[in-house]
């Protein structure tokens, strides 16, 4: 639009900055809280300025974790979390370029079967299956170990589905050209179908990166040694059990460390998530 | 180089599916062949087929003497040219040229030769590190035919290469693809729809129809001569007239007008004959059959104008020249030049031969 008109730009701004103000509080107040002292921050109300104890709250966890909840550093964790949300997304993309790959350009018996069985696991959230999964990490001795994080989380209905339709969109007369050139199937794949797909893969690992991050139940079930634990359970054991008062500006700061490496993922590959999204020129 | 022979080539994708109903065509080394007919008339599943591509069901298919019904598409040495290019959009121009050449292990220094004489030849030349999206569509045309002529192979197969293209580039590549056949000597088979290309660039051309080879001969063959009805509506613009008629000896009544039959023909023929001649043989002055209409549509093309009207049954139009169009009812007439008619079974549309 190239209208111009004050008062409507004005509104329009107004509404946007209540917006981002709404969303952005809660996360300014937990970063607020993680720069205080632990007196500080039970006292009603709680001070909405940041205290002087960033550095120290921040060392305290990373280094040697709360002294009222679980007493685990949070660095090895944030590690943890970090092997488990790339293994997650490395190996659900690798798992479902290859399956969609077999899908839409192999011709065997039952192709629409086996396509259908995946496209119904999309319906059985880990939930549904959460028991027996457990059961069979069990048994092959996957407890306390990032294959056990991270095996039982990659088979992806959603990205084969997505790249399925992404190859479907791909000119029949490419992969015949390649032929043509000499090319096999797997040479076809690596040379062609895959710089092709770049920006697909670009934008899914920004998704799954998030997801494995943000993986809770599972690794809650599957872990019970400190030095295996993510982030994200690290958060939840810090809480302090029974009438014990929590150590909240630790928590908050760990809560802070636990949102930075997504949100770094999002801004460093937002060009590359967009055009993923977006782009239709094949 | 080589011969490309087809024996009884049959396609069919299942019991009652049958699109190529047994083709037979001997394609000579260094020859140029047009394939045209109507859009799903099996011309381009016939190209796919000779590419490997799609399997034979029955007949065989020989390149320079050795059956390919069973040899992967790459082992063939055939290059083909696709109707949307199918270039690889992530490669520079260099790269989609010399894909095939890398795959099979061509030394470097040959492959930079050969692309560069390639792109000499297309004069692709200031092009060769873009990426398909920055070409034109006619640049785009010459990427797809530059990748075919590096693979120096037997022979190359184009399907439509030119339908993607607006009017004037596509006389222009029409022109280039002639020129580069004269200087290549390259077997060559091209698919196409359009009966201009086909006329223009054939050697031979094969008319093919609902999976059969209505007629195989050089384009003045096929205009002069021919084979069948559909043949006849199909090659040649405008398109050929039809009066439907009934013979009488020698004689063939189209409704009011009488038409005199070749002896040796009107034996052959049943009682039902239909009549066909081309707009371009309905002459002012002249001694032949004359046909007499009220005009009732004119098309102004520039150089001529065609006239439009009725005979008997039948529509018929004329050519005129375009300075001297006449008027929507005007009464015109016209001479046939009686070599120029043509006569098929009405009920087979069939060529009646003596």
């Amino acid at each position: 639009m190239v209208e111009n008109r004050p008062f409507a730009t004005f509104v329009a701004h107004a509404i946007l900055i209540l917006g981002v103000a709404i969303v952005a509080f809660p996360l300014y107040v937990t970063f607020v809280a993680s720069t205080l002292t632990y007196d500080q921050i039970v006292t009603v109300p709680m001070p909405l300025i940041p205290g002087d104890q960033l550095i120290d709250n921040y060392a305290k966890v990373l280094g040697s974790g709360s002294e009222k909840g679980s007493h685990a550093a949070v660095l090895p964790m944030l590690v943890n979390s970090f092997v488990m949300a790339m293994g997650v997304a490395l190996g659900k993309i690798a798992i479902s370029i290859i399956s969609a790959f077999a899908i839409v350009y192999f011709r065997f018996p039952l192709r629409n079967f086996f396509f259908w069985m995946i496209f119904v696991t999309l319906m059985l959230p880990i939930e549904v299956r959460i028991i027996p999964t457990f059961k069979v990490a069990s048994d092959l001795h996957l407890l306390n170990s990032y294959a056990g994080l991270i095996l039982p989380l990659i088979a992806s209905a959603t990205a084969t589905f997505l790249f399925r339709q992404f190859y479907l969109t791909v000119p029949d007369e490419l992969a015949e050209a390649a032929r043509m050139d000499g090319a096999g199937p797997l040479r076809f794949f690596w040379d062609v179908l895959l710089p092709l797909s770049k920006t697909n893969i670009a934008a899914l690992f920004v998704i799954l990166f998030i997801l494995g991050w943000n993986q809770y139940l599972w690794p809650l079930l599957i872990t019970s040694d400190e030095s295996m634990y993510t982030v994200v359970i690290g958060i939840k054991r810090m809480f302090a059990g029974g009438d014990a008062t929590s150590e909240w500006n630790l928590i908050m700061a760990t809560a802070m460390l636990a949102l930075l490496p997504p949100a770094l993922v999002v801004v460093l590959m937002q060009k590359w998530f967009v055009k993923g999204l977006v782009e239709t020129e094949k | 180089m080589a011969e490309i022979v087809l024996r009884q080539v049959q396609k069919s994708y299942s019991k009652d599916v049958r699109v190529i109903h047994g083709v037979n065509v001997t394609i000579a080394d260094g020859e140029f062949i047009v394939i045209v007919g109507p859009s799903g008339c099996g011309k381009s599943t016939l190209l796919r087929m000779i590419a490997g591509l799609e399997t034979v069901t029955a007949g065989e298919i020989a390149v320079g003497g050795r059956v390919v019904n069973h040899v992967e598409p790459k082992d063939r040495n055939i290059a083909m040219v696709f109707q949307n290019y199918a270039l690889y959009p992530h490669m520079t121009v260099y790269e989609n040229m010399s894909y095939g050449l890398r795959i099979r292990r061509v030394p470097p220094a040959q492959i930079r030769e050969r692309v560069q004489r390639a792109a000499r030849i297309l004069e692709l030349g200031p092009f060769l590190q873009r990426r398909p999206r920055e070409l034109s569509g006619g640049q785009r045309q010459r990427v797809a035919m530059g990748r075919a002529i590096v693979r120096e192979p037997a022979a190359f197969l184009f399907d439509e290469p030119l339908s993607n293209l607006d009017a004037k580039l596509r006389v222009q590549m029409r022109l280039e693809i002639q020129k580069l056949h004269r200087s290549l000597k390259t077997t060559s088979i091209f698919v196409t729809h359009d009966q201009v290309e086909a006329m223009t660039l054939a050697d031979r051309m094969i008319v093919m129809n609902a999976g059969v080879v209505e007629q195989v001969g050089r384009p003045i063959e096929v205009y002069d001569k021919p084979a069948s009805v559909f043949v006849a509506g199909f090659i040649g613009s405008p398109a050929m007239n039809f009066l439907p008629g009934r013979r009488t000896g020698n004689e063939v009544d189209l409704g009011g007008v009488r038409v005199p039959m070749p002896a040796a023909l009107a034996q052959a023929a049943g009682d039902a004959v239909m009549v066909g001649i081309r707009p371009e043989h309905l002459q002012a002055e002249g001694a032949g059959p004359r046909f007499a209409f009220s005009v009732e549509t004119v098309e102004a093309l520039g150089a001529d104008s065609l006239v439009h009207g009725r005979v008997g049954e039948g529509l018929i139009s004329a050519r005129v020249d375009g300075h001297a169009t006449p008027q929507v009812g005007a009464a015109l007439s016209f001479r046939a030049i009686p070599e120029r008619l043509h006569f098929f079974d009405a009920a087979t549309g069939k060529r009646l031969a003596a």
